[in-house]
């Protein structure tokens, strides 16, 4: 009697307890605010990191918020980040667009941080503002801007993945003679027309490896620079060759990833995340995609054009500086990495050291993996060179792509826009 | 024989009313409770498979119900603001129209001002911080009034013309002020004009897109035309679920015109076009 | 409404009686509206005008003069852009004033259905700008979209409705006109109701035929409501911008860009200056075609 007397207050006890507890953890209780862009593989993959943070950091809660990507979401992050709106967590490129969020007056330092111990190099440069400490860490994988292809297409026809821009046109003929549609482009989304020109800067480097410098300096230009002109004309010349899909005009970026894993069209210039779209919107044709770099025209020289992932940033107007600082190594974690492999699937390599991919990745991210690793041939994108990227380049890449408007003219233009940049950057020389 | 030319043209007229504008509508209901796949063709035919349900359940429940806070906001946003805009727009209609003074000019000035000077955005988003509103819904209400305002008083003031100054004078005789004036007499006899600005604003205002998405961020401050966005990424646009949503935010302003559908033209008659 | 703009003229007669009721008309009424519409638009707006003078990053502004406009009147599409919001404006416009018109005239007829029709025409105001775009989006698409299946079903091949540069901005005005044309025509049906009968009945004594009577009576005692359709869908046209972001962004290319697009596109990539001062340029280009016009259509309503 008197023990059962006794389990009970303790059990009372116990309950009490616990109950104290839980209205002082919900008291302390620190709310992060998160955002990040509604692609679904971000949105999956953020949702996924908050809520295994949360788990562990009971004391620590994440609200999470998804955005517009493109060029609606660079507009609401400046604005919010001027009007001191941000969320104390956010997701945004690194690179070019990175430096245009004024990272030194917007952002908090994350150089002397000890997770910045794991994260490559490389990554670190393109999160880097001018006064050369580095404001983010990576989340997500690296990337390349390539060309995917269907292979049973190749399989069919007897093709194997070009090495140079001469072969390329040749399996473009072919695929052409065989009465299907060798390259697919997807204006309806503008952002998708910019992969000739951006992708093809592994070979603007190969054939003049100052470009970047020169340009950011303003010494020199797309148009009259041949290596850098090529890019608008190798998307003038696959338009004259009459290659495209009929509807290049207005299908969308869902359109193009679901035709090159059909077998509806056998190219796609694109950046090698789509990978996850194609998990996604054509998981049964996930094995018939493969991926090679846009080639140049010396074969011998054939390299891919990087893209490094997005990074996660702190807003100098935050409330929660070390709680956002703890969410942030969270994810350049090796733990942060499987959760993302996990929640979005694995479509490149981390920047994070000691992260590693599942042994079993879809053949196009085979396809990408050796350009990365040691003695691959890659070079960084432009955007990761310099600070300037012209916002138009996208809307002229579609002129020149549909033949409203010649190659030469489309980057004397491209050269103006971006000349428009470097003004509001405020750079030495323009 | 004019019989027959009665039904013979209201047959053409609806015979092109069906092409014109109900076929829209039946794309978008019928889209709306496509699947994803059948929906993506963006053909016009009929379902393959009914998912009225299924769509309406994910619409309301993505992102944690946001469309439910997206409609409390834009119902708070539209009736808050169209209120005001009557009150302060017949205000001012009221007093410009009955008496003139060294202000009228300026006044009507400023009403084709506000008309015709497209607001600008970031100067504007500077001093609603400055003063504290920014990322309010009490902000958006005020800004929703000011850039309505001038298309109001030019409403009123047009209707006002048509009520009888004697009115005004009886109620000097019964001691009124101007505050009793204007509330107890004058405004129930703005009704049809009232009825216009009502319907006309609270349709603008709730399908206001631009000014919440730069005035009005933050998850839990989005209006209904943000919620589109969930549907319409960068990356993924979910076609059944998009026009599902846009089919669910019609309804408000449907029901706000069946309402005052009668009284619409009624409110145009009277002030809208005399002048 | 419109005709409003310019009347400020007052019998003499009415000033008289002012001072006796004056107090019944405070001008303390103005103050709520003309607080709220001082700072949240004048002030923005004037705020505007030293902004358009500067590069400014939100956070700090460097004052470069004119440099602003002459960028913008270096766009290489802003020419083509003026040139299109001028097509875009006329073409709205001019189409909701003859559509607008028609339809009323037939909507006031005895016309068979004429509830239903007077509320199908008026329902897609009711719609949202982006909704309508994103639907006529997926309606106007070159291969898969309704239009040109039905089109194909009778052996026409359809153009790219948005995605032929020759066609994408009149297809986006076709869309304007679809959504806007309900409100010209409730507008056109008030001014028809309010026109006296015995206008017309004295008209038919004298023998008018209907044409004669649409040309003698209707027409000139619409002009008010003329007057409000014209200046209401111009200034509605010329700053439109959502209809024509939705559907093609300006786009393909450059092609459909109109000034308020081009405008949201500088604002977009971070050139505050510059879009601030693309903001002033669509301002005064809008006084001067929307002002003398107002002036002119209420001269000639003066005349009738």
């Amino acid at each position: 009697m008197l023990m059962r007397n006794l389990t009970r207050a303790a059990l009372a006890t116990t309950g009490i307890v616990v109950i104290l507890a839980g209205a002082a953890s919900a008291q302390d209780k620190v709310k992060l605010t998160f955002l990040f862009d509604n692609a679904p593989s971000t949105v999956a993959m953020a949702e996924a990191l908050a809520t295994a943070f949360e788990a562990k950091n009971p004391n620590i809660e994440i609200e999470t918020e998804s955005r517009p990507g493109g060029a609606d979401g660079d507009n609401l992050i400046k604005t919010r980040l001027a009007t001191s709106e941000m969320s104390d967590v956010f997701l945004y490129n690194s690179g070019s667009l990175f430096q245009a969020i004024n990272p030194t007056q917007n952002l908090v330092d994350l150089s002397a941080e000890p997770f910045q111990a794991n994260v490559i190099d490389s990554f670190k440069t393109v999160v880097t503002g001018t006064d050369g400490k580095v404001y983010g860490a990576p989340i997500g994988t690296a990337m390349g801007g390539g060309i995917f292809y269907n292979i049973p297409i190749y399989k069919e026809l007897g093709l194997t993945p070009p090495k140079s821009w001469a072969e390329f046109m040749a399996n473009n003929e072919k695929i052409k003679a065989a009465g299907k549609t060798a390259v697919i482009q997807t204006f309806g989304a503008t952002w998708t027309s910019q992969l000739f020109v951006l992708g093809d800067f592994y070979n603007v480097l190969a054939a003049d490896p100052n470009f970047a410098t020169d340009y950011t300096a303003g010494k020199a230009k797309y148009a009259s620079t041949p290596a850098a002109l090529k890019g608008f004309e190798r998307q003038e010349e696959v338009f004259k060759a009459g290659l495209l899909n009929e509807d290049f005009a207005a299908a969308t970026f869902e359109d193009g990833v679901t035709k090159v894993a059909t077998g509806e069209g056998a190219h796609y210039p694109m950046l090698s995340f789509a990978v996850a779209n194609i998990k996604e919107l054509a998981p049964e044709n996930i094995n018939d995609v493969g991926f090679f770099a846009i080639p140049g025209d010396d074969a011998a020289k054939n390299g891919l054009t990087t893209w490094m992932p997005a990074g996660l940033y702190i807003p100098k107007t935050t409330k929660h500086e070390a709680e956002a600082k703890q969410f942030i190594a969270f994810v350049a974690s090796v733990e942060g990495c499987d959760i993302q492999t996990q929640s979005a699937g694995a479509t490149g390599p981390y920047l994070v050291k000691g992260c590693t991919l599942p042994a079993d990745v879809p053949p196009a991210v085979a396809d990408l993996l050796p350009y990365f690793q040691e003695g691959g041939h890659s070079a960084p994108a432009l955007e990761f060179l310099s600070p300037i990227k012209g916002p138009a380049l996208e809307q002229i890449t579609v002129e020149v792509g549909s033949g409203i408007r010649d190659a030469a003219s489309g980057a004397a233009l491209y050269d103006e826009d971006v000349k428009k940049q470097a003004q509001q950057l405020g750079l030495p020389g323009w | 024989m004019r019989h027959a030319q009665r039904y013979i043209f209201g047959g053409i007229a609806i015979a092109a009313s069906v092409v014109v504008f109900l076929v829209p509508f039946a794309f978008i209901i019928l889209t709306a409770v496509k699947d994803r796949r059948q929906a993506a063709t963006r053909s016009f035919d009929w379902p393959t498979s009914w998912h009225f349900w299924d769509n309406l359940v994910e619409v309301v429940r993505t992102q944690d119900f946001m469309l439910v806070t997206a409609f409390v906001n834009s119902i708070i946003l539209t009736v808050a603001s169209v209120t005001l805009l009557v009150v302060l727009g017949a205000m001012v209609g009221f007093v410009l129209q009955r008496r003139p003074s060294r202000w009228t000019p300026i006044v009507n000035f400023l009403v084709l001002a506000g008309l015709i000077i497209p607001p600008a955005v970031v100067p504007t988003i500077w001093v609603l911080q400055s003063v504290g509103l920014f990322k309010t819904l009490h902000g958006m209400i005020l800004i929703e009034v000011a850039y309505g305002l001038s298309f109001t008083i030019l409403l009123f003031r047009a209707f006002v013309a048509t009520i009888p100054r004697e009115l005004d004078e009886a109620a000097i005789i019964d001691g009124a002020g101007p505050l009793r004036l204007f509330f107890q007499v004058v405004l129930p006899l703005l009704k049809p004009v009232v009825v216009t600005v009502i319907v006309v604003q609270s349709v603008a205002i709730f399908n206001d897109f631009t000014n919440p998405l730069y005035y009005l961020p933050g998850k839990q401050n989005v209006t209904v035309q943000l919620t589109l966005f969930n549907f319409q990424g960068q990356f993924n646009t979910s076609l059944h679920l998009l026009f599902m949503n846009i089919l669910l935010i019609t309804i408000p302003p449907l029901i706000v015109y069946l309402f005052f559908n009668r009284q619409i033209v009624a409110g145009m008659t009277a002030g809208a076009v005399k002048g | 409404m419109a005709v409003a703009v310019a009347e400020g003229s007052v019998p003499i007669a009415k000033a008289r009686r002012r001072s006796r009721t004056a107090g019944l008309y405070p001008s303390w009424f103005y103050l709520p509206a003309a607080i709220i519409f001082a700072v949240l638009f004048m002030l923005p707006t004037f705020a505007s005008l030293f902004f358009s003078l500067t590069r400014w990053t939100l956070q700090k502004a460097d004052f470069i003069g004119l440099e602003n406009f002459a960028q913008f009147f270096r766009e290489p599409f802003l020419f083509q852009g003026l040139i299109n919001t001028l097509i875009y404006g006329v073409v709205t416009s001019g189409l909701k004033v003859v559509l607008g018109m028609l339809l009323a005239l037939l909507l006031t007829s005895d016309i068979f259905g004429r509830g239903y029709l007077r509320a199908v025409v008026f329902f897609p105001v009711l719609v949202s700008t982006v909704g309508v775009g994103i639907t006529f989006t997926a309606m106007m698409h070159p291969t898969q979209g309704l239009i040109n299946e039905t089109l194909a079903s009778i052996g026409i091949k359809g153009p790219g409705w948005l995605t032929d540069p020759r066609f994408a901005l009149y297809s986006v005005a076709l869309v304007d006109v679809w959504k806007g044309v309900g409100l010209a025509t409730v507008i056109y049906i008030a001014g028809i109701v309010s026109i006296p009968l015995e206008y017309y009945e004295a008209a038919k004594i004298d023998g008018a035929t209907a044409w004669q009577r649409f040309w003698t009576v209707t027409l000139p005692l619409v002009q008010p409501a003329t007057a409000t359709v014209v200046i209401l869908s111009f200034i509605g046209g010329l700053r439109s911008f959502d209809l024509i972001w939705a559907m093609t962004k300006g786009g393909p290319g450059f092609t459909s860009d109109v000034i308020a697009s081009v405008i949201y596109k500088q604002y977009q990539a971070g050139f505050y200056g510059l879009s601030t001062a693309g903001n002033v340029v669509l301002f005064v280009m809008v006084a001067l075609i929307i002002v003398p016009l107002s002036l002119f259509l209420n001269r000639q309503e003066v005349d009738r």
